[in-house]
């Protein structure tokens, strides 16, 4: 119900008059014309948000994640509550849970409610991973580190974390995809980001470059993080390269 | 480069601080256990000296090792390093102090072996020259090429290069105290035999006081100035030589622990030059010939693979030292006159401190 109403013109926006919309009023599947016009106005700050979107979530979630990692690797009971909490709100529908969250006092339909149900989904993928990563520590590296005299924190940052990154890396990469996904939902409630042209386009029922472009700006998208994310990865552990 | 503030491998001399070590009725019961791991285990250590503490799995040798560190907290009892008591020590402090070497080693992945090698110093606060210093001459100790290993990472290493740089690490901080748990155990027959005979030469250098677990007894005659034999439930069962536990092994326990071959055993602690040859006159040097440092047991392997001909004995000199026969090896056995106390390694210099 929150839907369509918020998301502006359901028109598309062909922008001025006059005889230069030959291909939007033949209703061709994709107008580089209409991409060049509406590129500045429309989708380059869709984009903008987007990313903004999907930055604030992964960091909340990887701070909030990592944390409660960080505490059930110390105390074992605190993993199965985590673990059942993060994995319900990983299972609610995307739009059920805006729906859920748009009631709330303070939240409503703006980027904080987008944000709570984005970080939400972030959770479950960068707890485990993290926690997972920090488990699979060998228990001989924890002995030496102990051993030699480093004490748990010491041995947790120096040589625990160290060893865990490729993990968390590996959970960061599958959150922020999903995130940039999920976002797209989540104009909806904010009426920001790539979401608004997608939906603008889905309400036209011929007009369709709107869609293909926003669609394909949301992939790309994904696909520049994850890769920024794996160079990152590469940078921070050159040690997993070498045989 | 190498020269330095802690250029300390010259010789026995430059290690005043190897410390004695003393177990006093040490006890260790682990919670909800009706036995005690430890029950009551009393034994020291001579400066300097190697302890290979050796037993059968369940036998608390690993559990007495990491007593002395506090990787396991004490029951009952008290540990003395150098005299002082380790329960008053602040465990990390205490730590830094000991050496820990243990047989899956635990290099960091992460780190090169450099950095390996370097943690204890940078965990005592040592400047970066001071360090890279003693790593760098640490590499040269164990035979590696500091410029080459030195910047590896552990994965890129073979499984006997990553235990010695595993020992290196243990030795950084010049600790007066090593424990070692199954150094060796990880690693195959060959490259056990040659880090062994490293370590005793290595050991040699730089006289440590060592606590060494095996539960293989011939590694134990090997490594030990004095050998602890433990038994199923943490008992001690000898603790002395090796030699004096060949000779005369405590109980049955003992003596079926060490091997029906223990006779073979001691004679394999001994060298020639030990032994009082017969004279070679009236005895025209035979084609059989054995050098003054092969041990007895293997001339007496050589002996009976020669038909029982006598063997003539050279020194490193080429001059004819003597002659041996099956005769004087089988007197040896039963007058006790084989009491060899320092561990011999294959090298063969015996225990004369480097100089």
């Amino acid at each position: 119900m929150i839907a369509l109403a918020a998301g502006g013109p359901v028109i598309p926006t062909f922008g001025g008059g006059g005889s230069s919309f030959t291909c939007e009023r033949a209703n061709r599947l994709f107008c580089s014309s209409w991409l060049s016009r509406n590129w500045g106005p429309v989708l380059w700050p869709a984009l903008r948000q987007h990313i903004v979107l999907t930055l604030i979530a992964v960091t909340i979630g990887f701070v909030i994640s990592t944390t409660l990692a960080l505490i059930a690797y110390r105390r074992r009971w605190l993993e199965r509550p985590v673990l059942i909490i993060t994995s319900i709100l990983y299972t609610i529908p995307s739009l059920a849970l805006f729906e859920l969250l748009e009631p709330v006092p303070g939240l409503g339909l703006s980027r904080t409610t987008a944000e709570v149900a984005l970080v939400s989904y972030t959770l479950l993928i960068m707890f485990r991973n993290t926690l997972t990563g920090l488990r699979e520590v060998p228990d001989e590296v924890r002995d030496a580190a102990a051993g030699m005299g480093m004490g748990p924190l010491r041995s947790l940052l120096r040589v625990e974390l160290p060893l865990a990154v490729p993990a968390i890396i590996a959970g960061v990469r599958i959150a922020t995809v999903t995130v940039i996904s999920l976002a797209t939902v989540a104009s909806l409630i904010d009426n920001e980001g790539l979401g608004v042209p997608i939906l603008t386009a889905i309400s036209n029922e011929v007009f369709k470059t709107e869609l293909i472009a926003a669609g394909a700006l949301a992939v790309g998208l994904a696909l520049t993080a994850d890769g920024l994310l794996v160079i990152i990865q590469r940078l921070l552990t050159p040690w997993t390269r070498a045989a | 480069m190498s020269t330095s503030t802690t250029a300390q491998i010259e010789g026995p001399s430059a290690f005043p601080q190897a410390a004695p070590l003393e177990l006093r009725h040490v006890c260790k019961r682990y919670a909800g256990q009706r036995e005690p791991a430890i029950p009551d285990l009393s034994l020291e250590v001579v400066a300097g000296e190697v302890c290979v503490l050796v037993g059968p799995s369940g036998s608390g040798k690993t559990t007495a090792m990491r007593l002395v560190n506090r990787m396991i907290p004490l029951t009952s009892g008290d540990i003395l390093l150098g005299g002082r008591s380790v329960l008053e020590r602040e465990p990390n402090e205490l730590r830094r102090e000991i050496g820990y070497v243990i047989q899956q080693v635990g290099l960091f992945p992460h780190q090169t072996v450099s950095d390996n090698i370097a943690t204890v110093p940078r965990l005592l606060g040592w400047d970066k020259q001071r360090t890279a210093t003693r790593v760098h001459e640490l590499l040269e100790l164990i035979g590696m090429d500091p410029d080459d290993v030195g910047p590896r990472y552990p994965a890129q290493l073979s499984g006997g290069q990553r235990q010695r740089v595993g020992v290196a690490r243990a030795l950084a901080a010049d600790p007066p105290l090593m424990l070692m748990d199954e150094p060796f155990g990880a690693i195959d027959p060959i490259t056990r035999a040659r880090l062994q005979d490293e370590f005793l030469r290595l050991q040699e250098r730089v006289r440590k006081t060592i606590v060494f677990v095996t539960h293989d007894i011939d590694e134990a005659i090997m490594m030990g100035h004095k050998i602890a034999i433990l038994r199923q439930g943490g008992q001690l069962a000898q603790y002395d030589t090796p030699a004096e536990i060949l000779t005369n092994p405590a109980d049955e326990f003992v003596a079926e622990f060490v091997g029906a071959d223990r006779a073979l055993k001691r004679l394999g602690l001994a060298t020639l030059a030990e032994v009082e040859l017969l004279a070679p006159n009236g005895l025209k040097p035979g084609a059989n010939k054995v050098a003054l440092d092969t041990t007895v047991r293997d001339a007496l392997s050589q002996l009976l693979a020669a038909g029982g001909e006598p063997l003539t004995v050279f020194d490193e000199r080429e001059q004819v030292a003597g002659i041996v026969t099956l005769e004087l090896l089988g007197g040896l056995l039963g007058n006790g006159s084989l009491t060899a106390g320092e561990p011999a390694s294959s090298g063969g210099q015996g225990g004369e401190p480097a100089t």
